[in-house]
């Protein structure tokens, strides 16, 4: 049958079902789908904290949205066009963020009186029978019995059968956009190549979600979504964690130090332990330490013994692992500390993405104990800022902080991947021998950059010891002389500020030199705050945008740029933590957006806010 | 221990000082202790640069700043992890951790006991000396009941632990223990520590004569150390007392106190085997209070070693392994992944 084809130029989509439907899977395999195609894409996984919330239940919904786009796209979109609603939870929870006039694609079985009064919706109430959608195209059909159908010659029980139900969606949609069911069935086969028959029940499924577009007359267009205009160049698809943990082994192979992770599991920072387990071929030792404070002084062992040092936590572990930092800032080793942030105090919302841990970063140890920090701002990012971090941390022997949140940590997005040979060197040199002339090690004399030497155990004539009480100037023995603690104290943070010398000078993202209004961001809200400052240039008003990357020290030029503009505004998830820093470091009377919600911020709200404050002057 | 190093010219124990001054107080324990290490420390056959000491917080934790090694004071409880981090990446390194009572036992219990159950090839020296020094003399976890300090001055109501019982329950591959007062004997306990290759536990009677003198005055004093000590020897009969005169027998699963040449001689007593895992489940529990009338004699020297792989081989030979099956890591592959596409 011929359909009349359409071409679109941006698509949001969000998946949403119960936490067993297999939603993540779905959403993953068609952004790999539309990577492959050249298409631009940014994507935000969503999910509950509970492995398994009690089914069909509204806080077991769990959902992925995938914006894809023929322009560039930054941030996975405000709205969607079409909802994925496995079940009546799924569609209660979602259709506030589906745009007037989109489409529903509804599993009508998720639909029956025991999911609506799982999803709390009154007696004898539902949606898809009520006329309270018909401002939408509601798509119903029943995916259950359709996915039964297709599978009934296979031995397969029902429930097995059943799981398969998230192909048949995704066939479905595969055909709406016109796509090749290719790259799904390789992959299938690599994951259930031992498993013959739940492979066959996998890829019928998603056949049958394809053809039943196909033959179905109710559905009379497709769609397509052309190459997106990128820089030239090879990509692959990347997430923010995995990024991460190959951002260190390339630290590790171009620094010649062997990487070592000691991690305690914790969401959503699990999975880079999960990742670097499986480089035993690059050199990697894991180990997964009995809490989180074994986890970072394990690390400084093997820091201590010139490794790559390496702990990977989220807000509640960073907070364990302070004293502990506290003691690596003391015997200036190199160190990295990785928060994958997510919603606090406490436990918080673990699954919920925040920039809940920067003043944490900033302050969180006792006594004065500066530490750089490091932010990575889209999933690709992570690559090149944690291997930023290091190269600061190995450099300047110092522990680093890196941070990146949950938001990050599992969205994707295209990445034009770097080649070995272009990546910039990191150096290290351990000190060896005694210079000439010199007598006696002394562990604690610096060099220009105030930065002390670094002697690992196994070196001749080196021996030496070091630890957490104060150091005395030079020598490093204990000491408790009054002069010489605030001569440390002082040294530590000139340290710390001078490795402004050895960063790039802050760059606008976008946006005029001088202006109105400077949006200043790090982290995750980059694409918000980029697609917010582009629709209010295009409108007129004098908007720029800068995004950091290094929060401390700042790049050097960052108090000239923010001086440049009448106003200031600082949006994060958060209750307002860089804004404080900010102001007190640069005295200016910033203001901030702060959605503290456990979600991005919109490029939208932000949109609106600015215009706000920028008086509808343009 | 087995490192495969070259041996540097002799060495002496004073080679292993440093020319930082002691500061324990005078006449504690830790100076015989001290005294002890660095006199066994050249009879190993490691150089210096391969031995790393790594202690906690405590009176004892000050040991590294006096041994002329490489050595880290770093956080309380925390010396065993950094220690585990270290030998994880260096494993010809001769690592040795010095820790206290609180130190190991209290905040830094959990790591103690996840060492031990992995078994790195590291050597715990657990300094007891049944008080918190450095804080200046609260209780601490291997005080005895009713004891009173500063934080109980109506008496302990803690429960003390079992250090070498505690050990053996995660698994450690070697538990001995000895005292400060026996230089001989301690010297013998650390070569046997440095002999035995995965994690050896060895706890050593340490006298803090500022805040817990004589703790150990039963079992180190000399008119009392015969009948309240049993020194174990590999092969031998479990025999005490100043002529030899007592034995220790098992009744069924139980070990009673026999006096010899009354009807029993030494063959009919408990002959003392370190490989047998369950003899020395009983013999570390042979942990009577001496307070308490018709106790066991406390059992000094090795209760059980038995080597079983060590996590730092098996970590790395997964790594070696790995590479040998599939080859070095390829960076440009691992960066590229399995699907790509071009945009011109
Ligand atoms: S307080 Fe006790 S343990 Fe500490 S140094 Fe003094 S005597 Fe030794």
């Amino acid at each position: 049958m011929k359909r009349k084809e359409e071409v679109l130029q941006d698509v949001v989509i969000k998946f949403a079902g119960d936490s067993g439907d297999g939603m993540q899977l779905t959403g993953s395999q068609f952004t790999n789908n539309t990577a492959l195609l050249g298409i631009d894409l940014a994507t935000f996984p969503d999910f509950p904290a509970e492995i398994r919330a009690p089914q069909g239940t509204l806080p077991g919904v769990s959902g992925y949205q995938l914006r894809f786009s023929s322009d560039l796209v930054f941030t996975p979109g405000d709205e969607c066009d079409v909802l994925v609603a496995m079940n009546a939870a799924a569609l209660k929870t979602n259709l506030k963020n589906l745009k007037k006039g989109g489409t529903i694609i509804a599993n009508t079985e998720g639909f029956d009186q025991k999911n609506l009064r799982l999803a709390n919706y009154a007696d004898g109430v539902n949606p898809l029978e009520d006329h309270s959608l018909d401002n939408y195209t509601v798509h119903k059909m029943d995916v259950t019995k359709m996915t039964r159908e297709a599978l009934k010659d296979i031995t397969l029980g029902t429930k097995e059968k059943d799981r398969a139900k998230n192909m048949f969606v995704l066939g479905f949609l595969y055909w709406m956009y016109n796509r090749n069911m290719e790259t799904t069935i390789q992959f299938l086969k690599s994951k259930f190549g031992k498993k013959p028959e739940i492979l066959e029940s996998n890829i019928k499924a998603l056949q049958a979600g394809y053809y039943f577009g196909d033959t179905t007359e109710t559905f009379t267009t497709t769609y397509r979504v052309e190459k997106a205009k990128m820089p030239p160049g090879v990509y692959r698809s990347i997430m923010g964690n995995q990024a991460l943990a190959m951002g260190l082994i390339a630290a590790s192979q171009k620094s010649g130090l062997p990487l070592f992770l000691g991690s305690y599991p914790i969401t959503p920072a699990s999975d880079i332990l999960h990742e670097l387990s499986q480089y035993k071929t690059f050199g990697v030792r894991t180990f997964q330490a009995e809490d989180e404070i074994a986890a970072i002084t394990s690390a400084i062992g093997a820091a201590y013994g010139g490794s790559l040092g390496v702990t990977t936590t989220s807000g509640p572990g960073m907070a364990l692992k302070a004293e502990a930092m506290g003691l690596a800032v003391m015997i200036e080793i190199p160190l990295l500390i990785c928060d994958i942030q997510r919603g606090g105090p406490s436990t918080g919302l673990p699954t919920k993405t925040e920039q809940s841990d920067l003043l944490q970063a900033y302050y969180g140890r006792n006594g004065e104990c500066p530490m750089p920090v490091i932010a990575a701002s889209t999933p690709s990012d992570c690559f090149d800022a944690v291997y930023e971090a290091v190269r600061i941390a190995v450099q300047h022997m110092t522990p680093v902080v890196f941070l990146s949140d949950g938001y990050i940590a599992n969205g994707a997005e295209p990445w034009k991947f770097p080649k070995t040979e272009d990546l910039p060197p990191i150096t290290v040199k351990f000190k060896t021998d005694l210079a000439e002339g010199e007598e006696k090690f002394l562990p604690y004399l610096r060099d220009e950059k105030l930065v002390r030497p670094w002697a690992i155990p196994g070196t001749p004539g080196l021996e030496h010891r070091i630890g957490g009480l104060e150091k005395q100037n030079i020598t490093g023995n204990v000491s408790y002389d009054p002069e010489n603690h605030q001569l440390m104290v002082k040294i530590r943070e000139e340290k710390v500020a001078r490795i402004a010398d050895h960063i790039p000078l802050q760059q606008l993202d976008s946006g005029a030199e001088k202006g109105d209004l400077l949006i200043l961001g790090w982290g995750s809200t980059y694409g918000a705050i980029k697609s917010a400052a582009a629709e209010l240039q295009h409108e007129g008003y004098k908007v720029s945008h800068a995004h950091l990357r290094y929060l401390r020290p700042f790049p050097a030029n960052l108090g000239e740029i923010i001086r440049n503009f009448k106003h200031v505004v600082i949006p994060e998830i958060n209750n307002g933590q860089l804004i404080k820093i900010i102001r007190d470091q640069f005295l200016v009377d910033a203001k901030g957006y702060n959605k503290i919600m456990g979600v991005p911020i919109t490029k939208s709200e932000l949109v609106l806010k600015l215009r706000e404050l920028l008086g509808g002057h343009n | 221990m087995s490192e495969t190093t070259t041996i540097t010219p002799a060495l002496t124990a004073k080679d292993f000082s440093t020319d930082q001054e002691v500061r324990w107080c005078p006449g504690c324990g830790d100076y015989s202790i001290l005294a002890q290490v660095q006199k066994i420390m050249p009879t190993l056959g490691i150089p210096r640069e391969n031995i790393v000491i790594i202690s906690g917080i405590g009176c004892s934790s000050r040991f590294p700043y006096y041994m002329n090694t490489y050595g880290m004071h770093s956080i309380h409880g925390r010396a065993t992890a950094i220690a585990s981090g270290l030998k994880a990446t260096r494993p010809e390194l001769s690592v040795w951790v010095v820790t206290g009572d609180g130190d190991s036992l209290s905040i830094g219990g959990n790591h103690t006991i996840h060492l031990l159950r992995r078994n790195f090839d590291i050597n715990i020296l657990l300094f007891n000396n049944q008080i918190y020094g450095l804080t200046k003399g609260q209780y601490s976890p291997t005080s005895e009941e009713g004891k009173v300090t500063k934080s109980t001055p109506y008496g302990s109501i803690d429960h003390p632990f079992n250090p070498l019982a505690l050990a053996r329950g995660a698994d450690a591959g070697f538990v001995a223990r000895s005292m400060d007062r026996d230089p001989k004997h301690l010297q013998q306990m650390l070569l046997r520590s440095h002999a035995h290759k995965g994690a050896s536990f060895l706890e050593i009677y340490q006298n803090c004569n500022i805040f817990n003198d004589g703790a150990f005055e039963i079992f180190t004093e000399k008119g009392t150390k015969p009948l309240e000590t049993l020194f174990l020897e590999q092969g031998k009969p479990l025999v005490f007392g100043a002529q030899r005169e007592k034995g220790i027998r098992l009744d069924g699963f139980h070990p009673v106190v026999v006096e010899l040449g009354n009807g029993f001689s030494e063959s009919d007593c408990w002959i003392h085997d370190e490989k047998d895992f369950y003899k020395a489940q009983l013999l570390v529990r042979m942990f009577d209070d001496p307070r308490m009338e018709g106790h066991l004699p406390r059992p000094f020297g090795v209760f059980y070693e038995n080597e079983r792989p060590c996590y730092e081989d098996m970590l790395n030979l997964q790594i070696q392994e790995a590479i040998l099956s599939k080859g070095k890591g390829d960076l440009d592959k691992l960066l590229r992944g399995n699907e790509t596409w071009t945009i011109a």
